[in-house]
């Protein structure tokens, strides 16, 4: 794939050569082509809305399967709160983390936790002590992040450069593992129960690191089979004890819950990759200085509504706001642990994130410049009605496609109805 | 070194047409992202087209922005047709507005449109008659 790797692949012999994907993709990353979509390397961000969207499920996420786990000898889960959000409440949350251990794990740990830490440094360092830009972006979403990066690079100076609360666990619990239970490093495994492809690529293709603790991630969906299996043998107990759960961090897999765990007022809270868009539009004008905090992720909902899930995400919501409503929250670390997790360099960003260059007409600008004037000039013969049959998303895509020399006017049922018109008038 | 090509957006502006307000930024900042003009320089653009495009829907009669681009500059001339600015230099005061009440309680008309506009612009220019109308020429090099 160009050197680029993402989660999201498509599965040729499913794609039927609609048109669902290419309108849905936030950075015109699609063409049909021939009948069969593809994705570019380049401009993917891997939100996942094609994914969502494809009637066939030709698109699909690369993620590891329980088979990967077993090269390890020693077996660690992370359990974010979406899953949760997959089962009904009064199954409880120690059940839950128990039927993931019965999948073939050592140990299973709540990630919540852990957000519990990420919410401690980004208040009592990032914004109290004033290290970063305001109005703060924070996303433990990596859709957000390489969004950023690709279309709005003037706002990375507002992102807190902390590693998202699944490395945070990764860290310590594998750190804690290695040391207590005398094993190399090699051999504990760490493994993410995912909701998403994003994620995945995220580990794979870092952002901010040159290093991930998490060894690999699991699709939500591909498991929930297994897991309801495994709860209903849990069935006849009473309750399971054992495991660190958090109120306030279950919060974290719904969208507002990161900020209210951070800060009480001038936050804004945004979901939908169509509506982080307008927000970050807003933001790049210099709107919204008055923020303290920005919290965006690209899925309705937050992590709940996440492609790889199998309940709706509303549901799964409401079910995770309850589940964090009722659980008790413990005191958040101090001042005193965030400054020694932060000299110790422990959970922040060692590598800079640079932008990524939007995908221009051309790398000259000059040349860029007269391939402009071109596309307009097509555009005028183009019907603008954006119907995707050419394989473009746009006829704005198609024009600047075909002065790429990556399609032809043709292409465009409109254009080639006139040329048979033309040819027949002789 | 200008090759004499020039990508040239003509846009029209309606009086309170708040409904379109930010549509002429947002598709000059597309359109500048699209000729791989630098980032900062596409966010400076950005924002003086906002301004200007919220200073017609505001203040004027309605009027037009017109935005030329070549190798090494951008100029975005916005044109009103009135009621031109009596006092240009308080104009330019950070704070300074003559917006209604109707438009403040709107969220706009805080006195920052045209200071924002000088800051984010290489050359500036305001040119205003009394009934007649005002023009706000900016330029923006382009260096690479």
């Amino acid at each position: 794939m160009n050197g680029y790797f993402h989660s999201v692949v498509l599965s040729e012999d499913s794609c039927k050569g609609c048109t669902h994907c290419i309108k849905r993709c936030p950075t015109e990353a699609i063409r049909v082509r021939d009948r069969k979509a593809s994705i570019s390397g380049e401009r993917c961000i891997d939100c996942g809305e094609c994914i969502r969207v494809c009637p066939y499920h030709a698109q699909k996420a690369v993620t590891d399967d329980l088979e990967d786990i077993k090269k390890y000898k020693y077996r660690i889960a992370l359990v974010p709160p979406a899953v949760h959000g997959q089962f009904d409440t009064g199954i409880g949350l120690g059940k839950i983390l128990k039927a993931v251990e019965m999948l073939g794990f050592d140990e299973a740990y709540d990630i919540s936790p852990y957000c519990d830490i990420a919410s401690a440094i980004i208040q009592k360092y990032y914004l109290e002590e004033e290290k970063i830009t305001r109005p703060a972006i924070y996303s433990d979403c990596p859709v957000i992040i390489r969004l950023i990066q690709l279309r709005y690079p003037d706002l990375l100076e507002n992102v807190i450069p902390l590693v998202s609360p699944m490395e945070i666990a990764a860290r310590l619990i594998k750190t804690d593992t290695v040391s207590k239970k005398n094993f190399k490093r090699e051999d504990v495994g760490v493994f993410y129960l995912t909701p998403c492809p994003a994620r995945v690529t995220s580990v794979r293709v870092l952002i901010g690191l040159s290093f991930a603790y998490t060894d690999g991630l699991i699709s939500i969906r591909k498991i929930f089979g297994s897991l309801s299996k495994n709860l209903g043998e849990l069935q006849s107990l009473e309750k399971v004890e054992g495991y660190e759960f958090s109120g306030r961090g279950l919060k974290w897999g719904i969208i507002g819950g990161q900020s209210q765990s951070i800060v009480s007022k001038n936050y804004l809270a945004v979901d939908g990759i169509e509506n982080v868009i307008n927000v970050f539009e807003e933001l790049e004008l210099g709107k919204l200085k008055n923020m303290d905090f920005v919290e965006a992720y690209a899925c309705t909902g937050g992590c709940v509504g996440g492609p790889l899930l199998v309940e709706n995400a509303f549901v799964a919501k409401t079910r995770v706001k309850h589940l964090a409503d009722t659980t008790h929250s413990p005191k958040l670390i101090g001042k005193e642990k965030v400054k020694e997790f932060i000299e110790a360099g422990l959970f922040t960003w060692t590598e800079e994130i640079k932008p990524k260059k939007m995908v221009s007409l051309d790398p000259n600008i000059g040349k860029a410049i007269q391939k402009m004037e071109k596309v307009e000039e097509i555009l005028k013969k183009l019907p603008g009605i954006d119907c995707g049959s050419c394989g473009a998303p746009t006829c704005r895509a198609l024009a600047e496609d075909i002065v790429n020399g990556r399609a032809r006017e043709v292409d465009c049922v409109f254009r080639l109805r006139e040329k048979i018109n033309e040819i027949d008038r002789g | 070194m200008s090759t004499g090509d020039m990508v040239k957006l003509n846009y029209s502006v309606n009086i309170e047409d708040f409904a379109k307000a930010g549509d002429i930024s947002s598709n000059t900042k597309k359109v500048l992202k699209k000729l791989g003009i630098p980032s900062d320089i596409t966010r400076r653009a950005a924002i003086v087209t906002y301004e200007a495009e919220m200073n017609i829907i505001i203040h004027s009669s309605g009027g037009e922005i017109i935005v030329n681009i070549d190798t090494a500059k951008i100029e975005i001339i916005a044109r009103d047709y009135g009621p031109g600015i009596p006092d240009i230099d308080r104009a330019m005061q950070k704070g300074y507005s003559t917006a209604s009440d109707h438009v403040r309680e709107l969220g706009f008309g805080a006195g920052m449109g045209l200071p924002n506009m000088k800051r984010c612009s290489d050359g500036f220019l305001i040119e205003s008659q009394k009934g007649k109308g005002t023009t706000v020429t900016s330029t923006i090099h382009i260096h690479n």
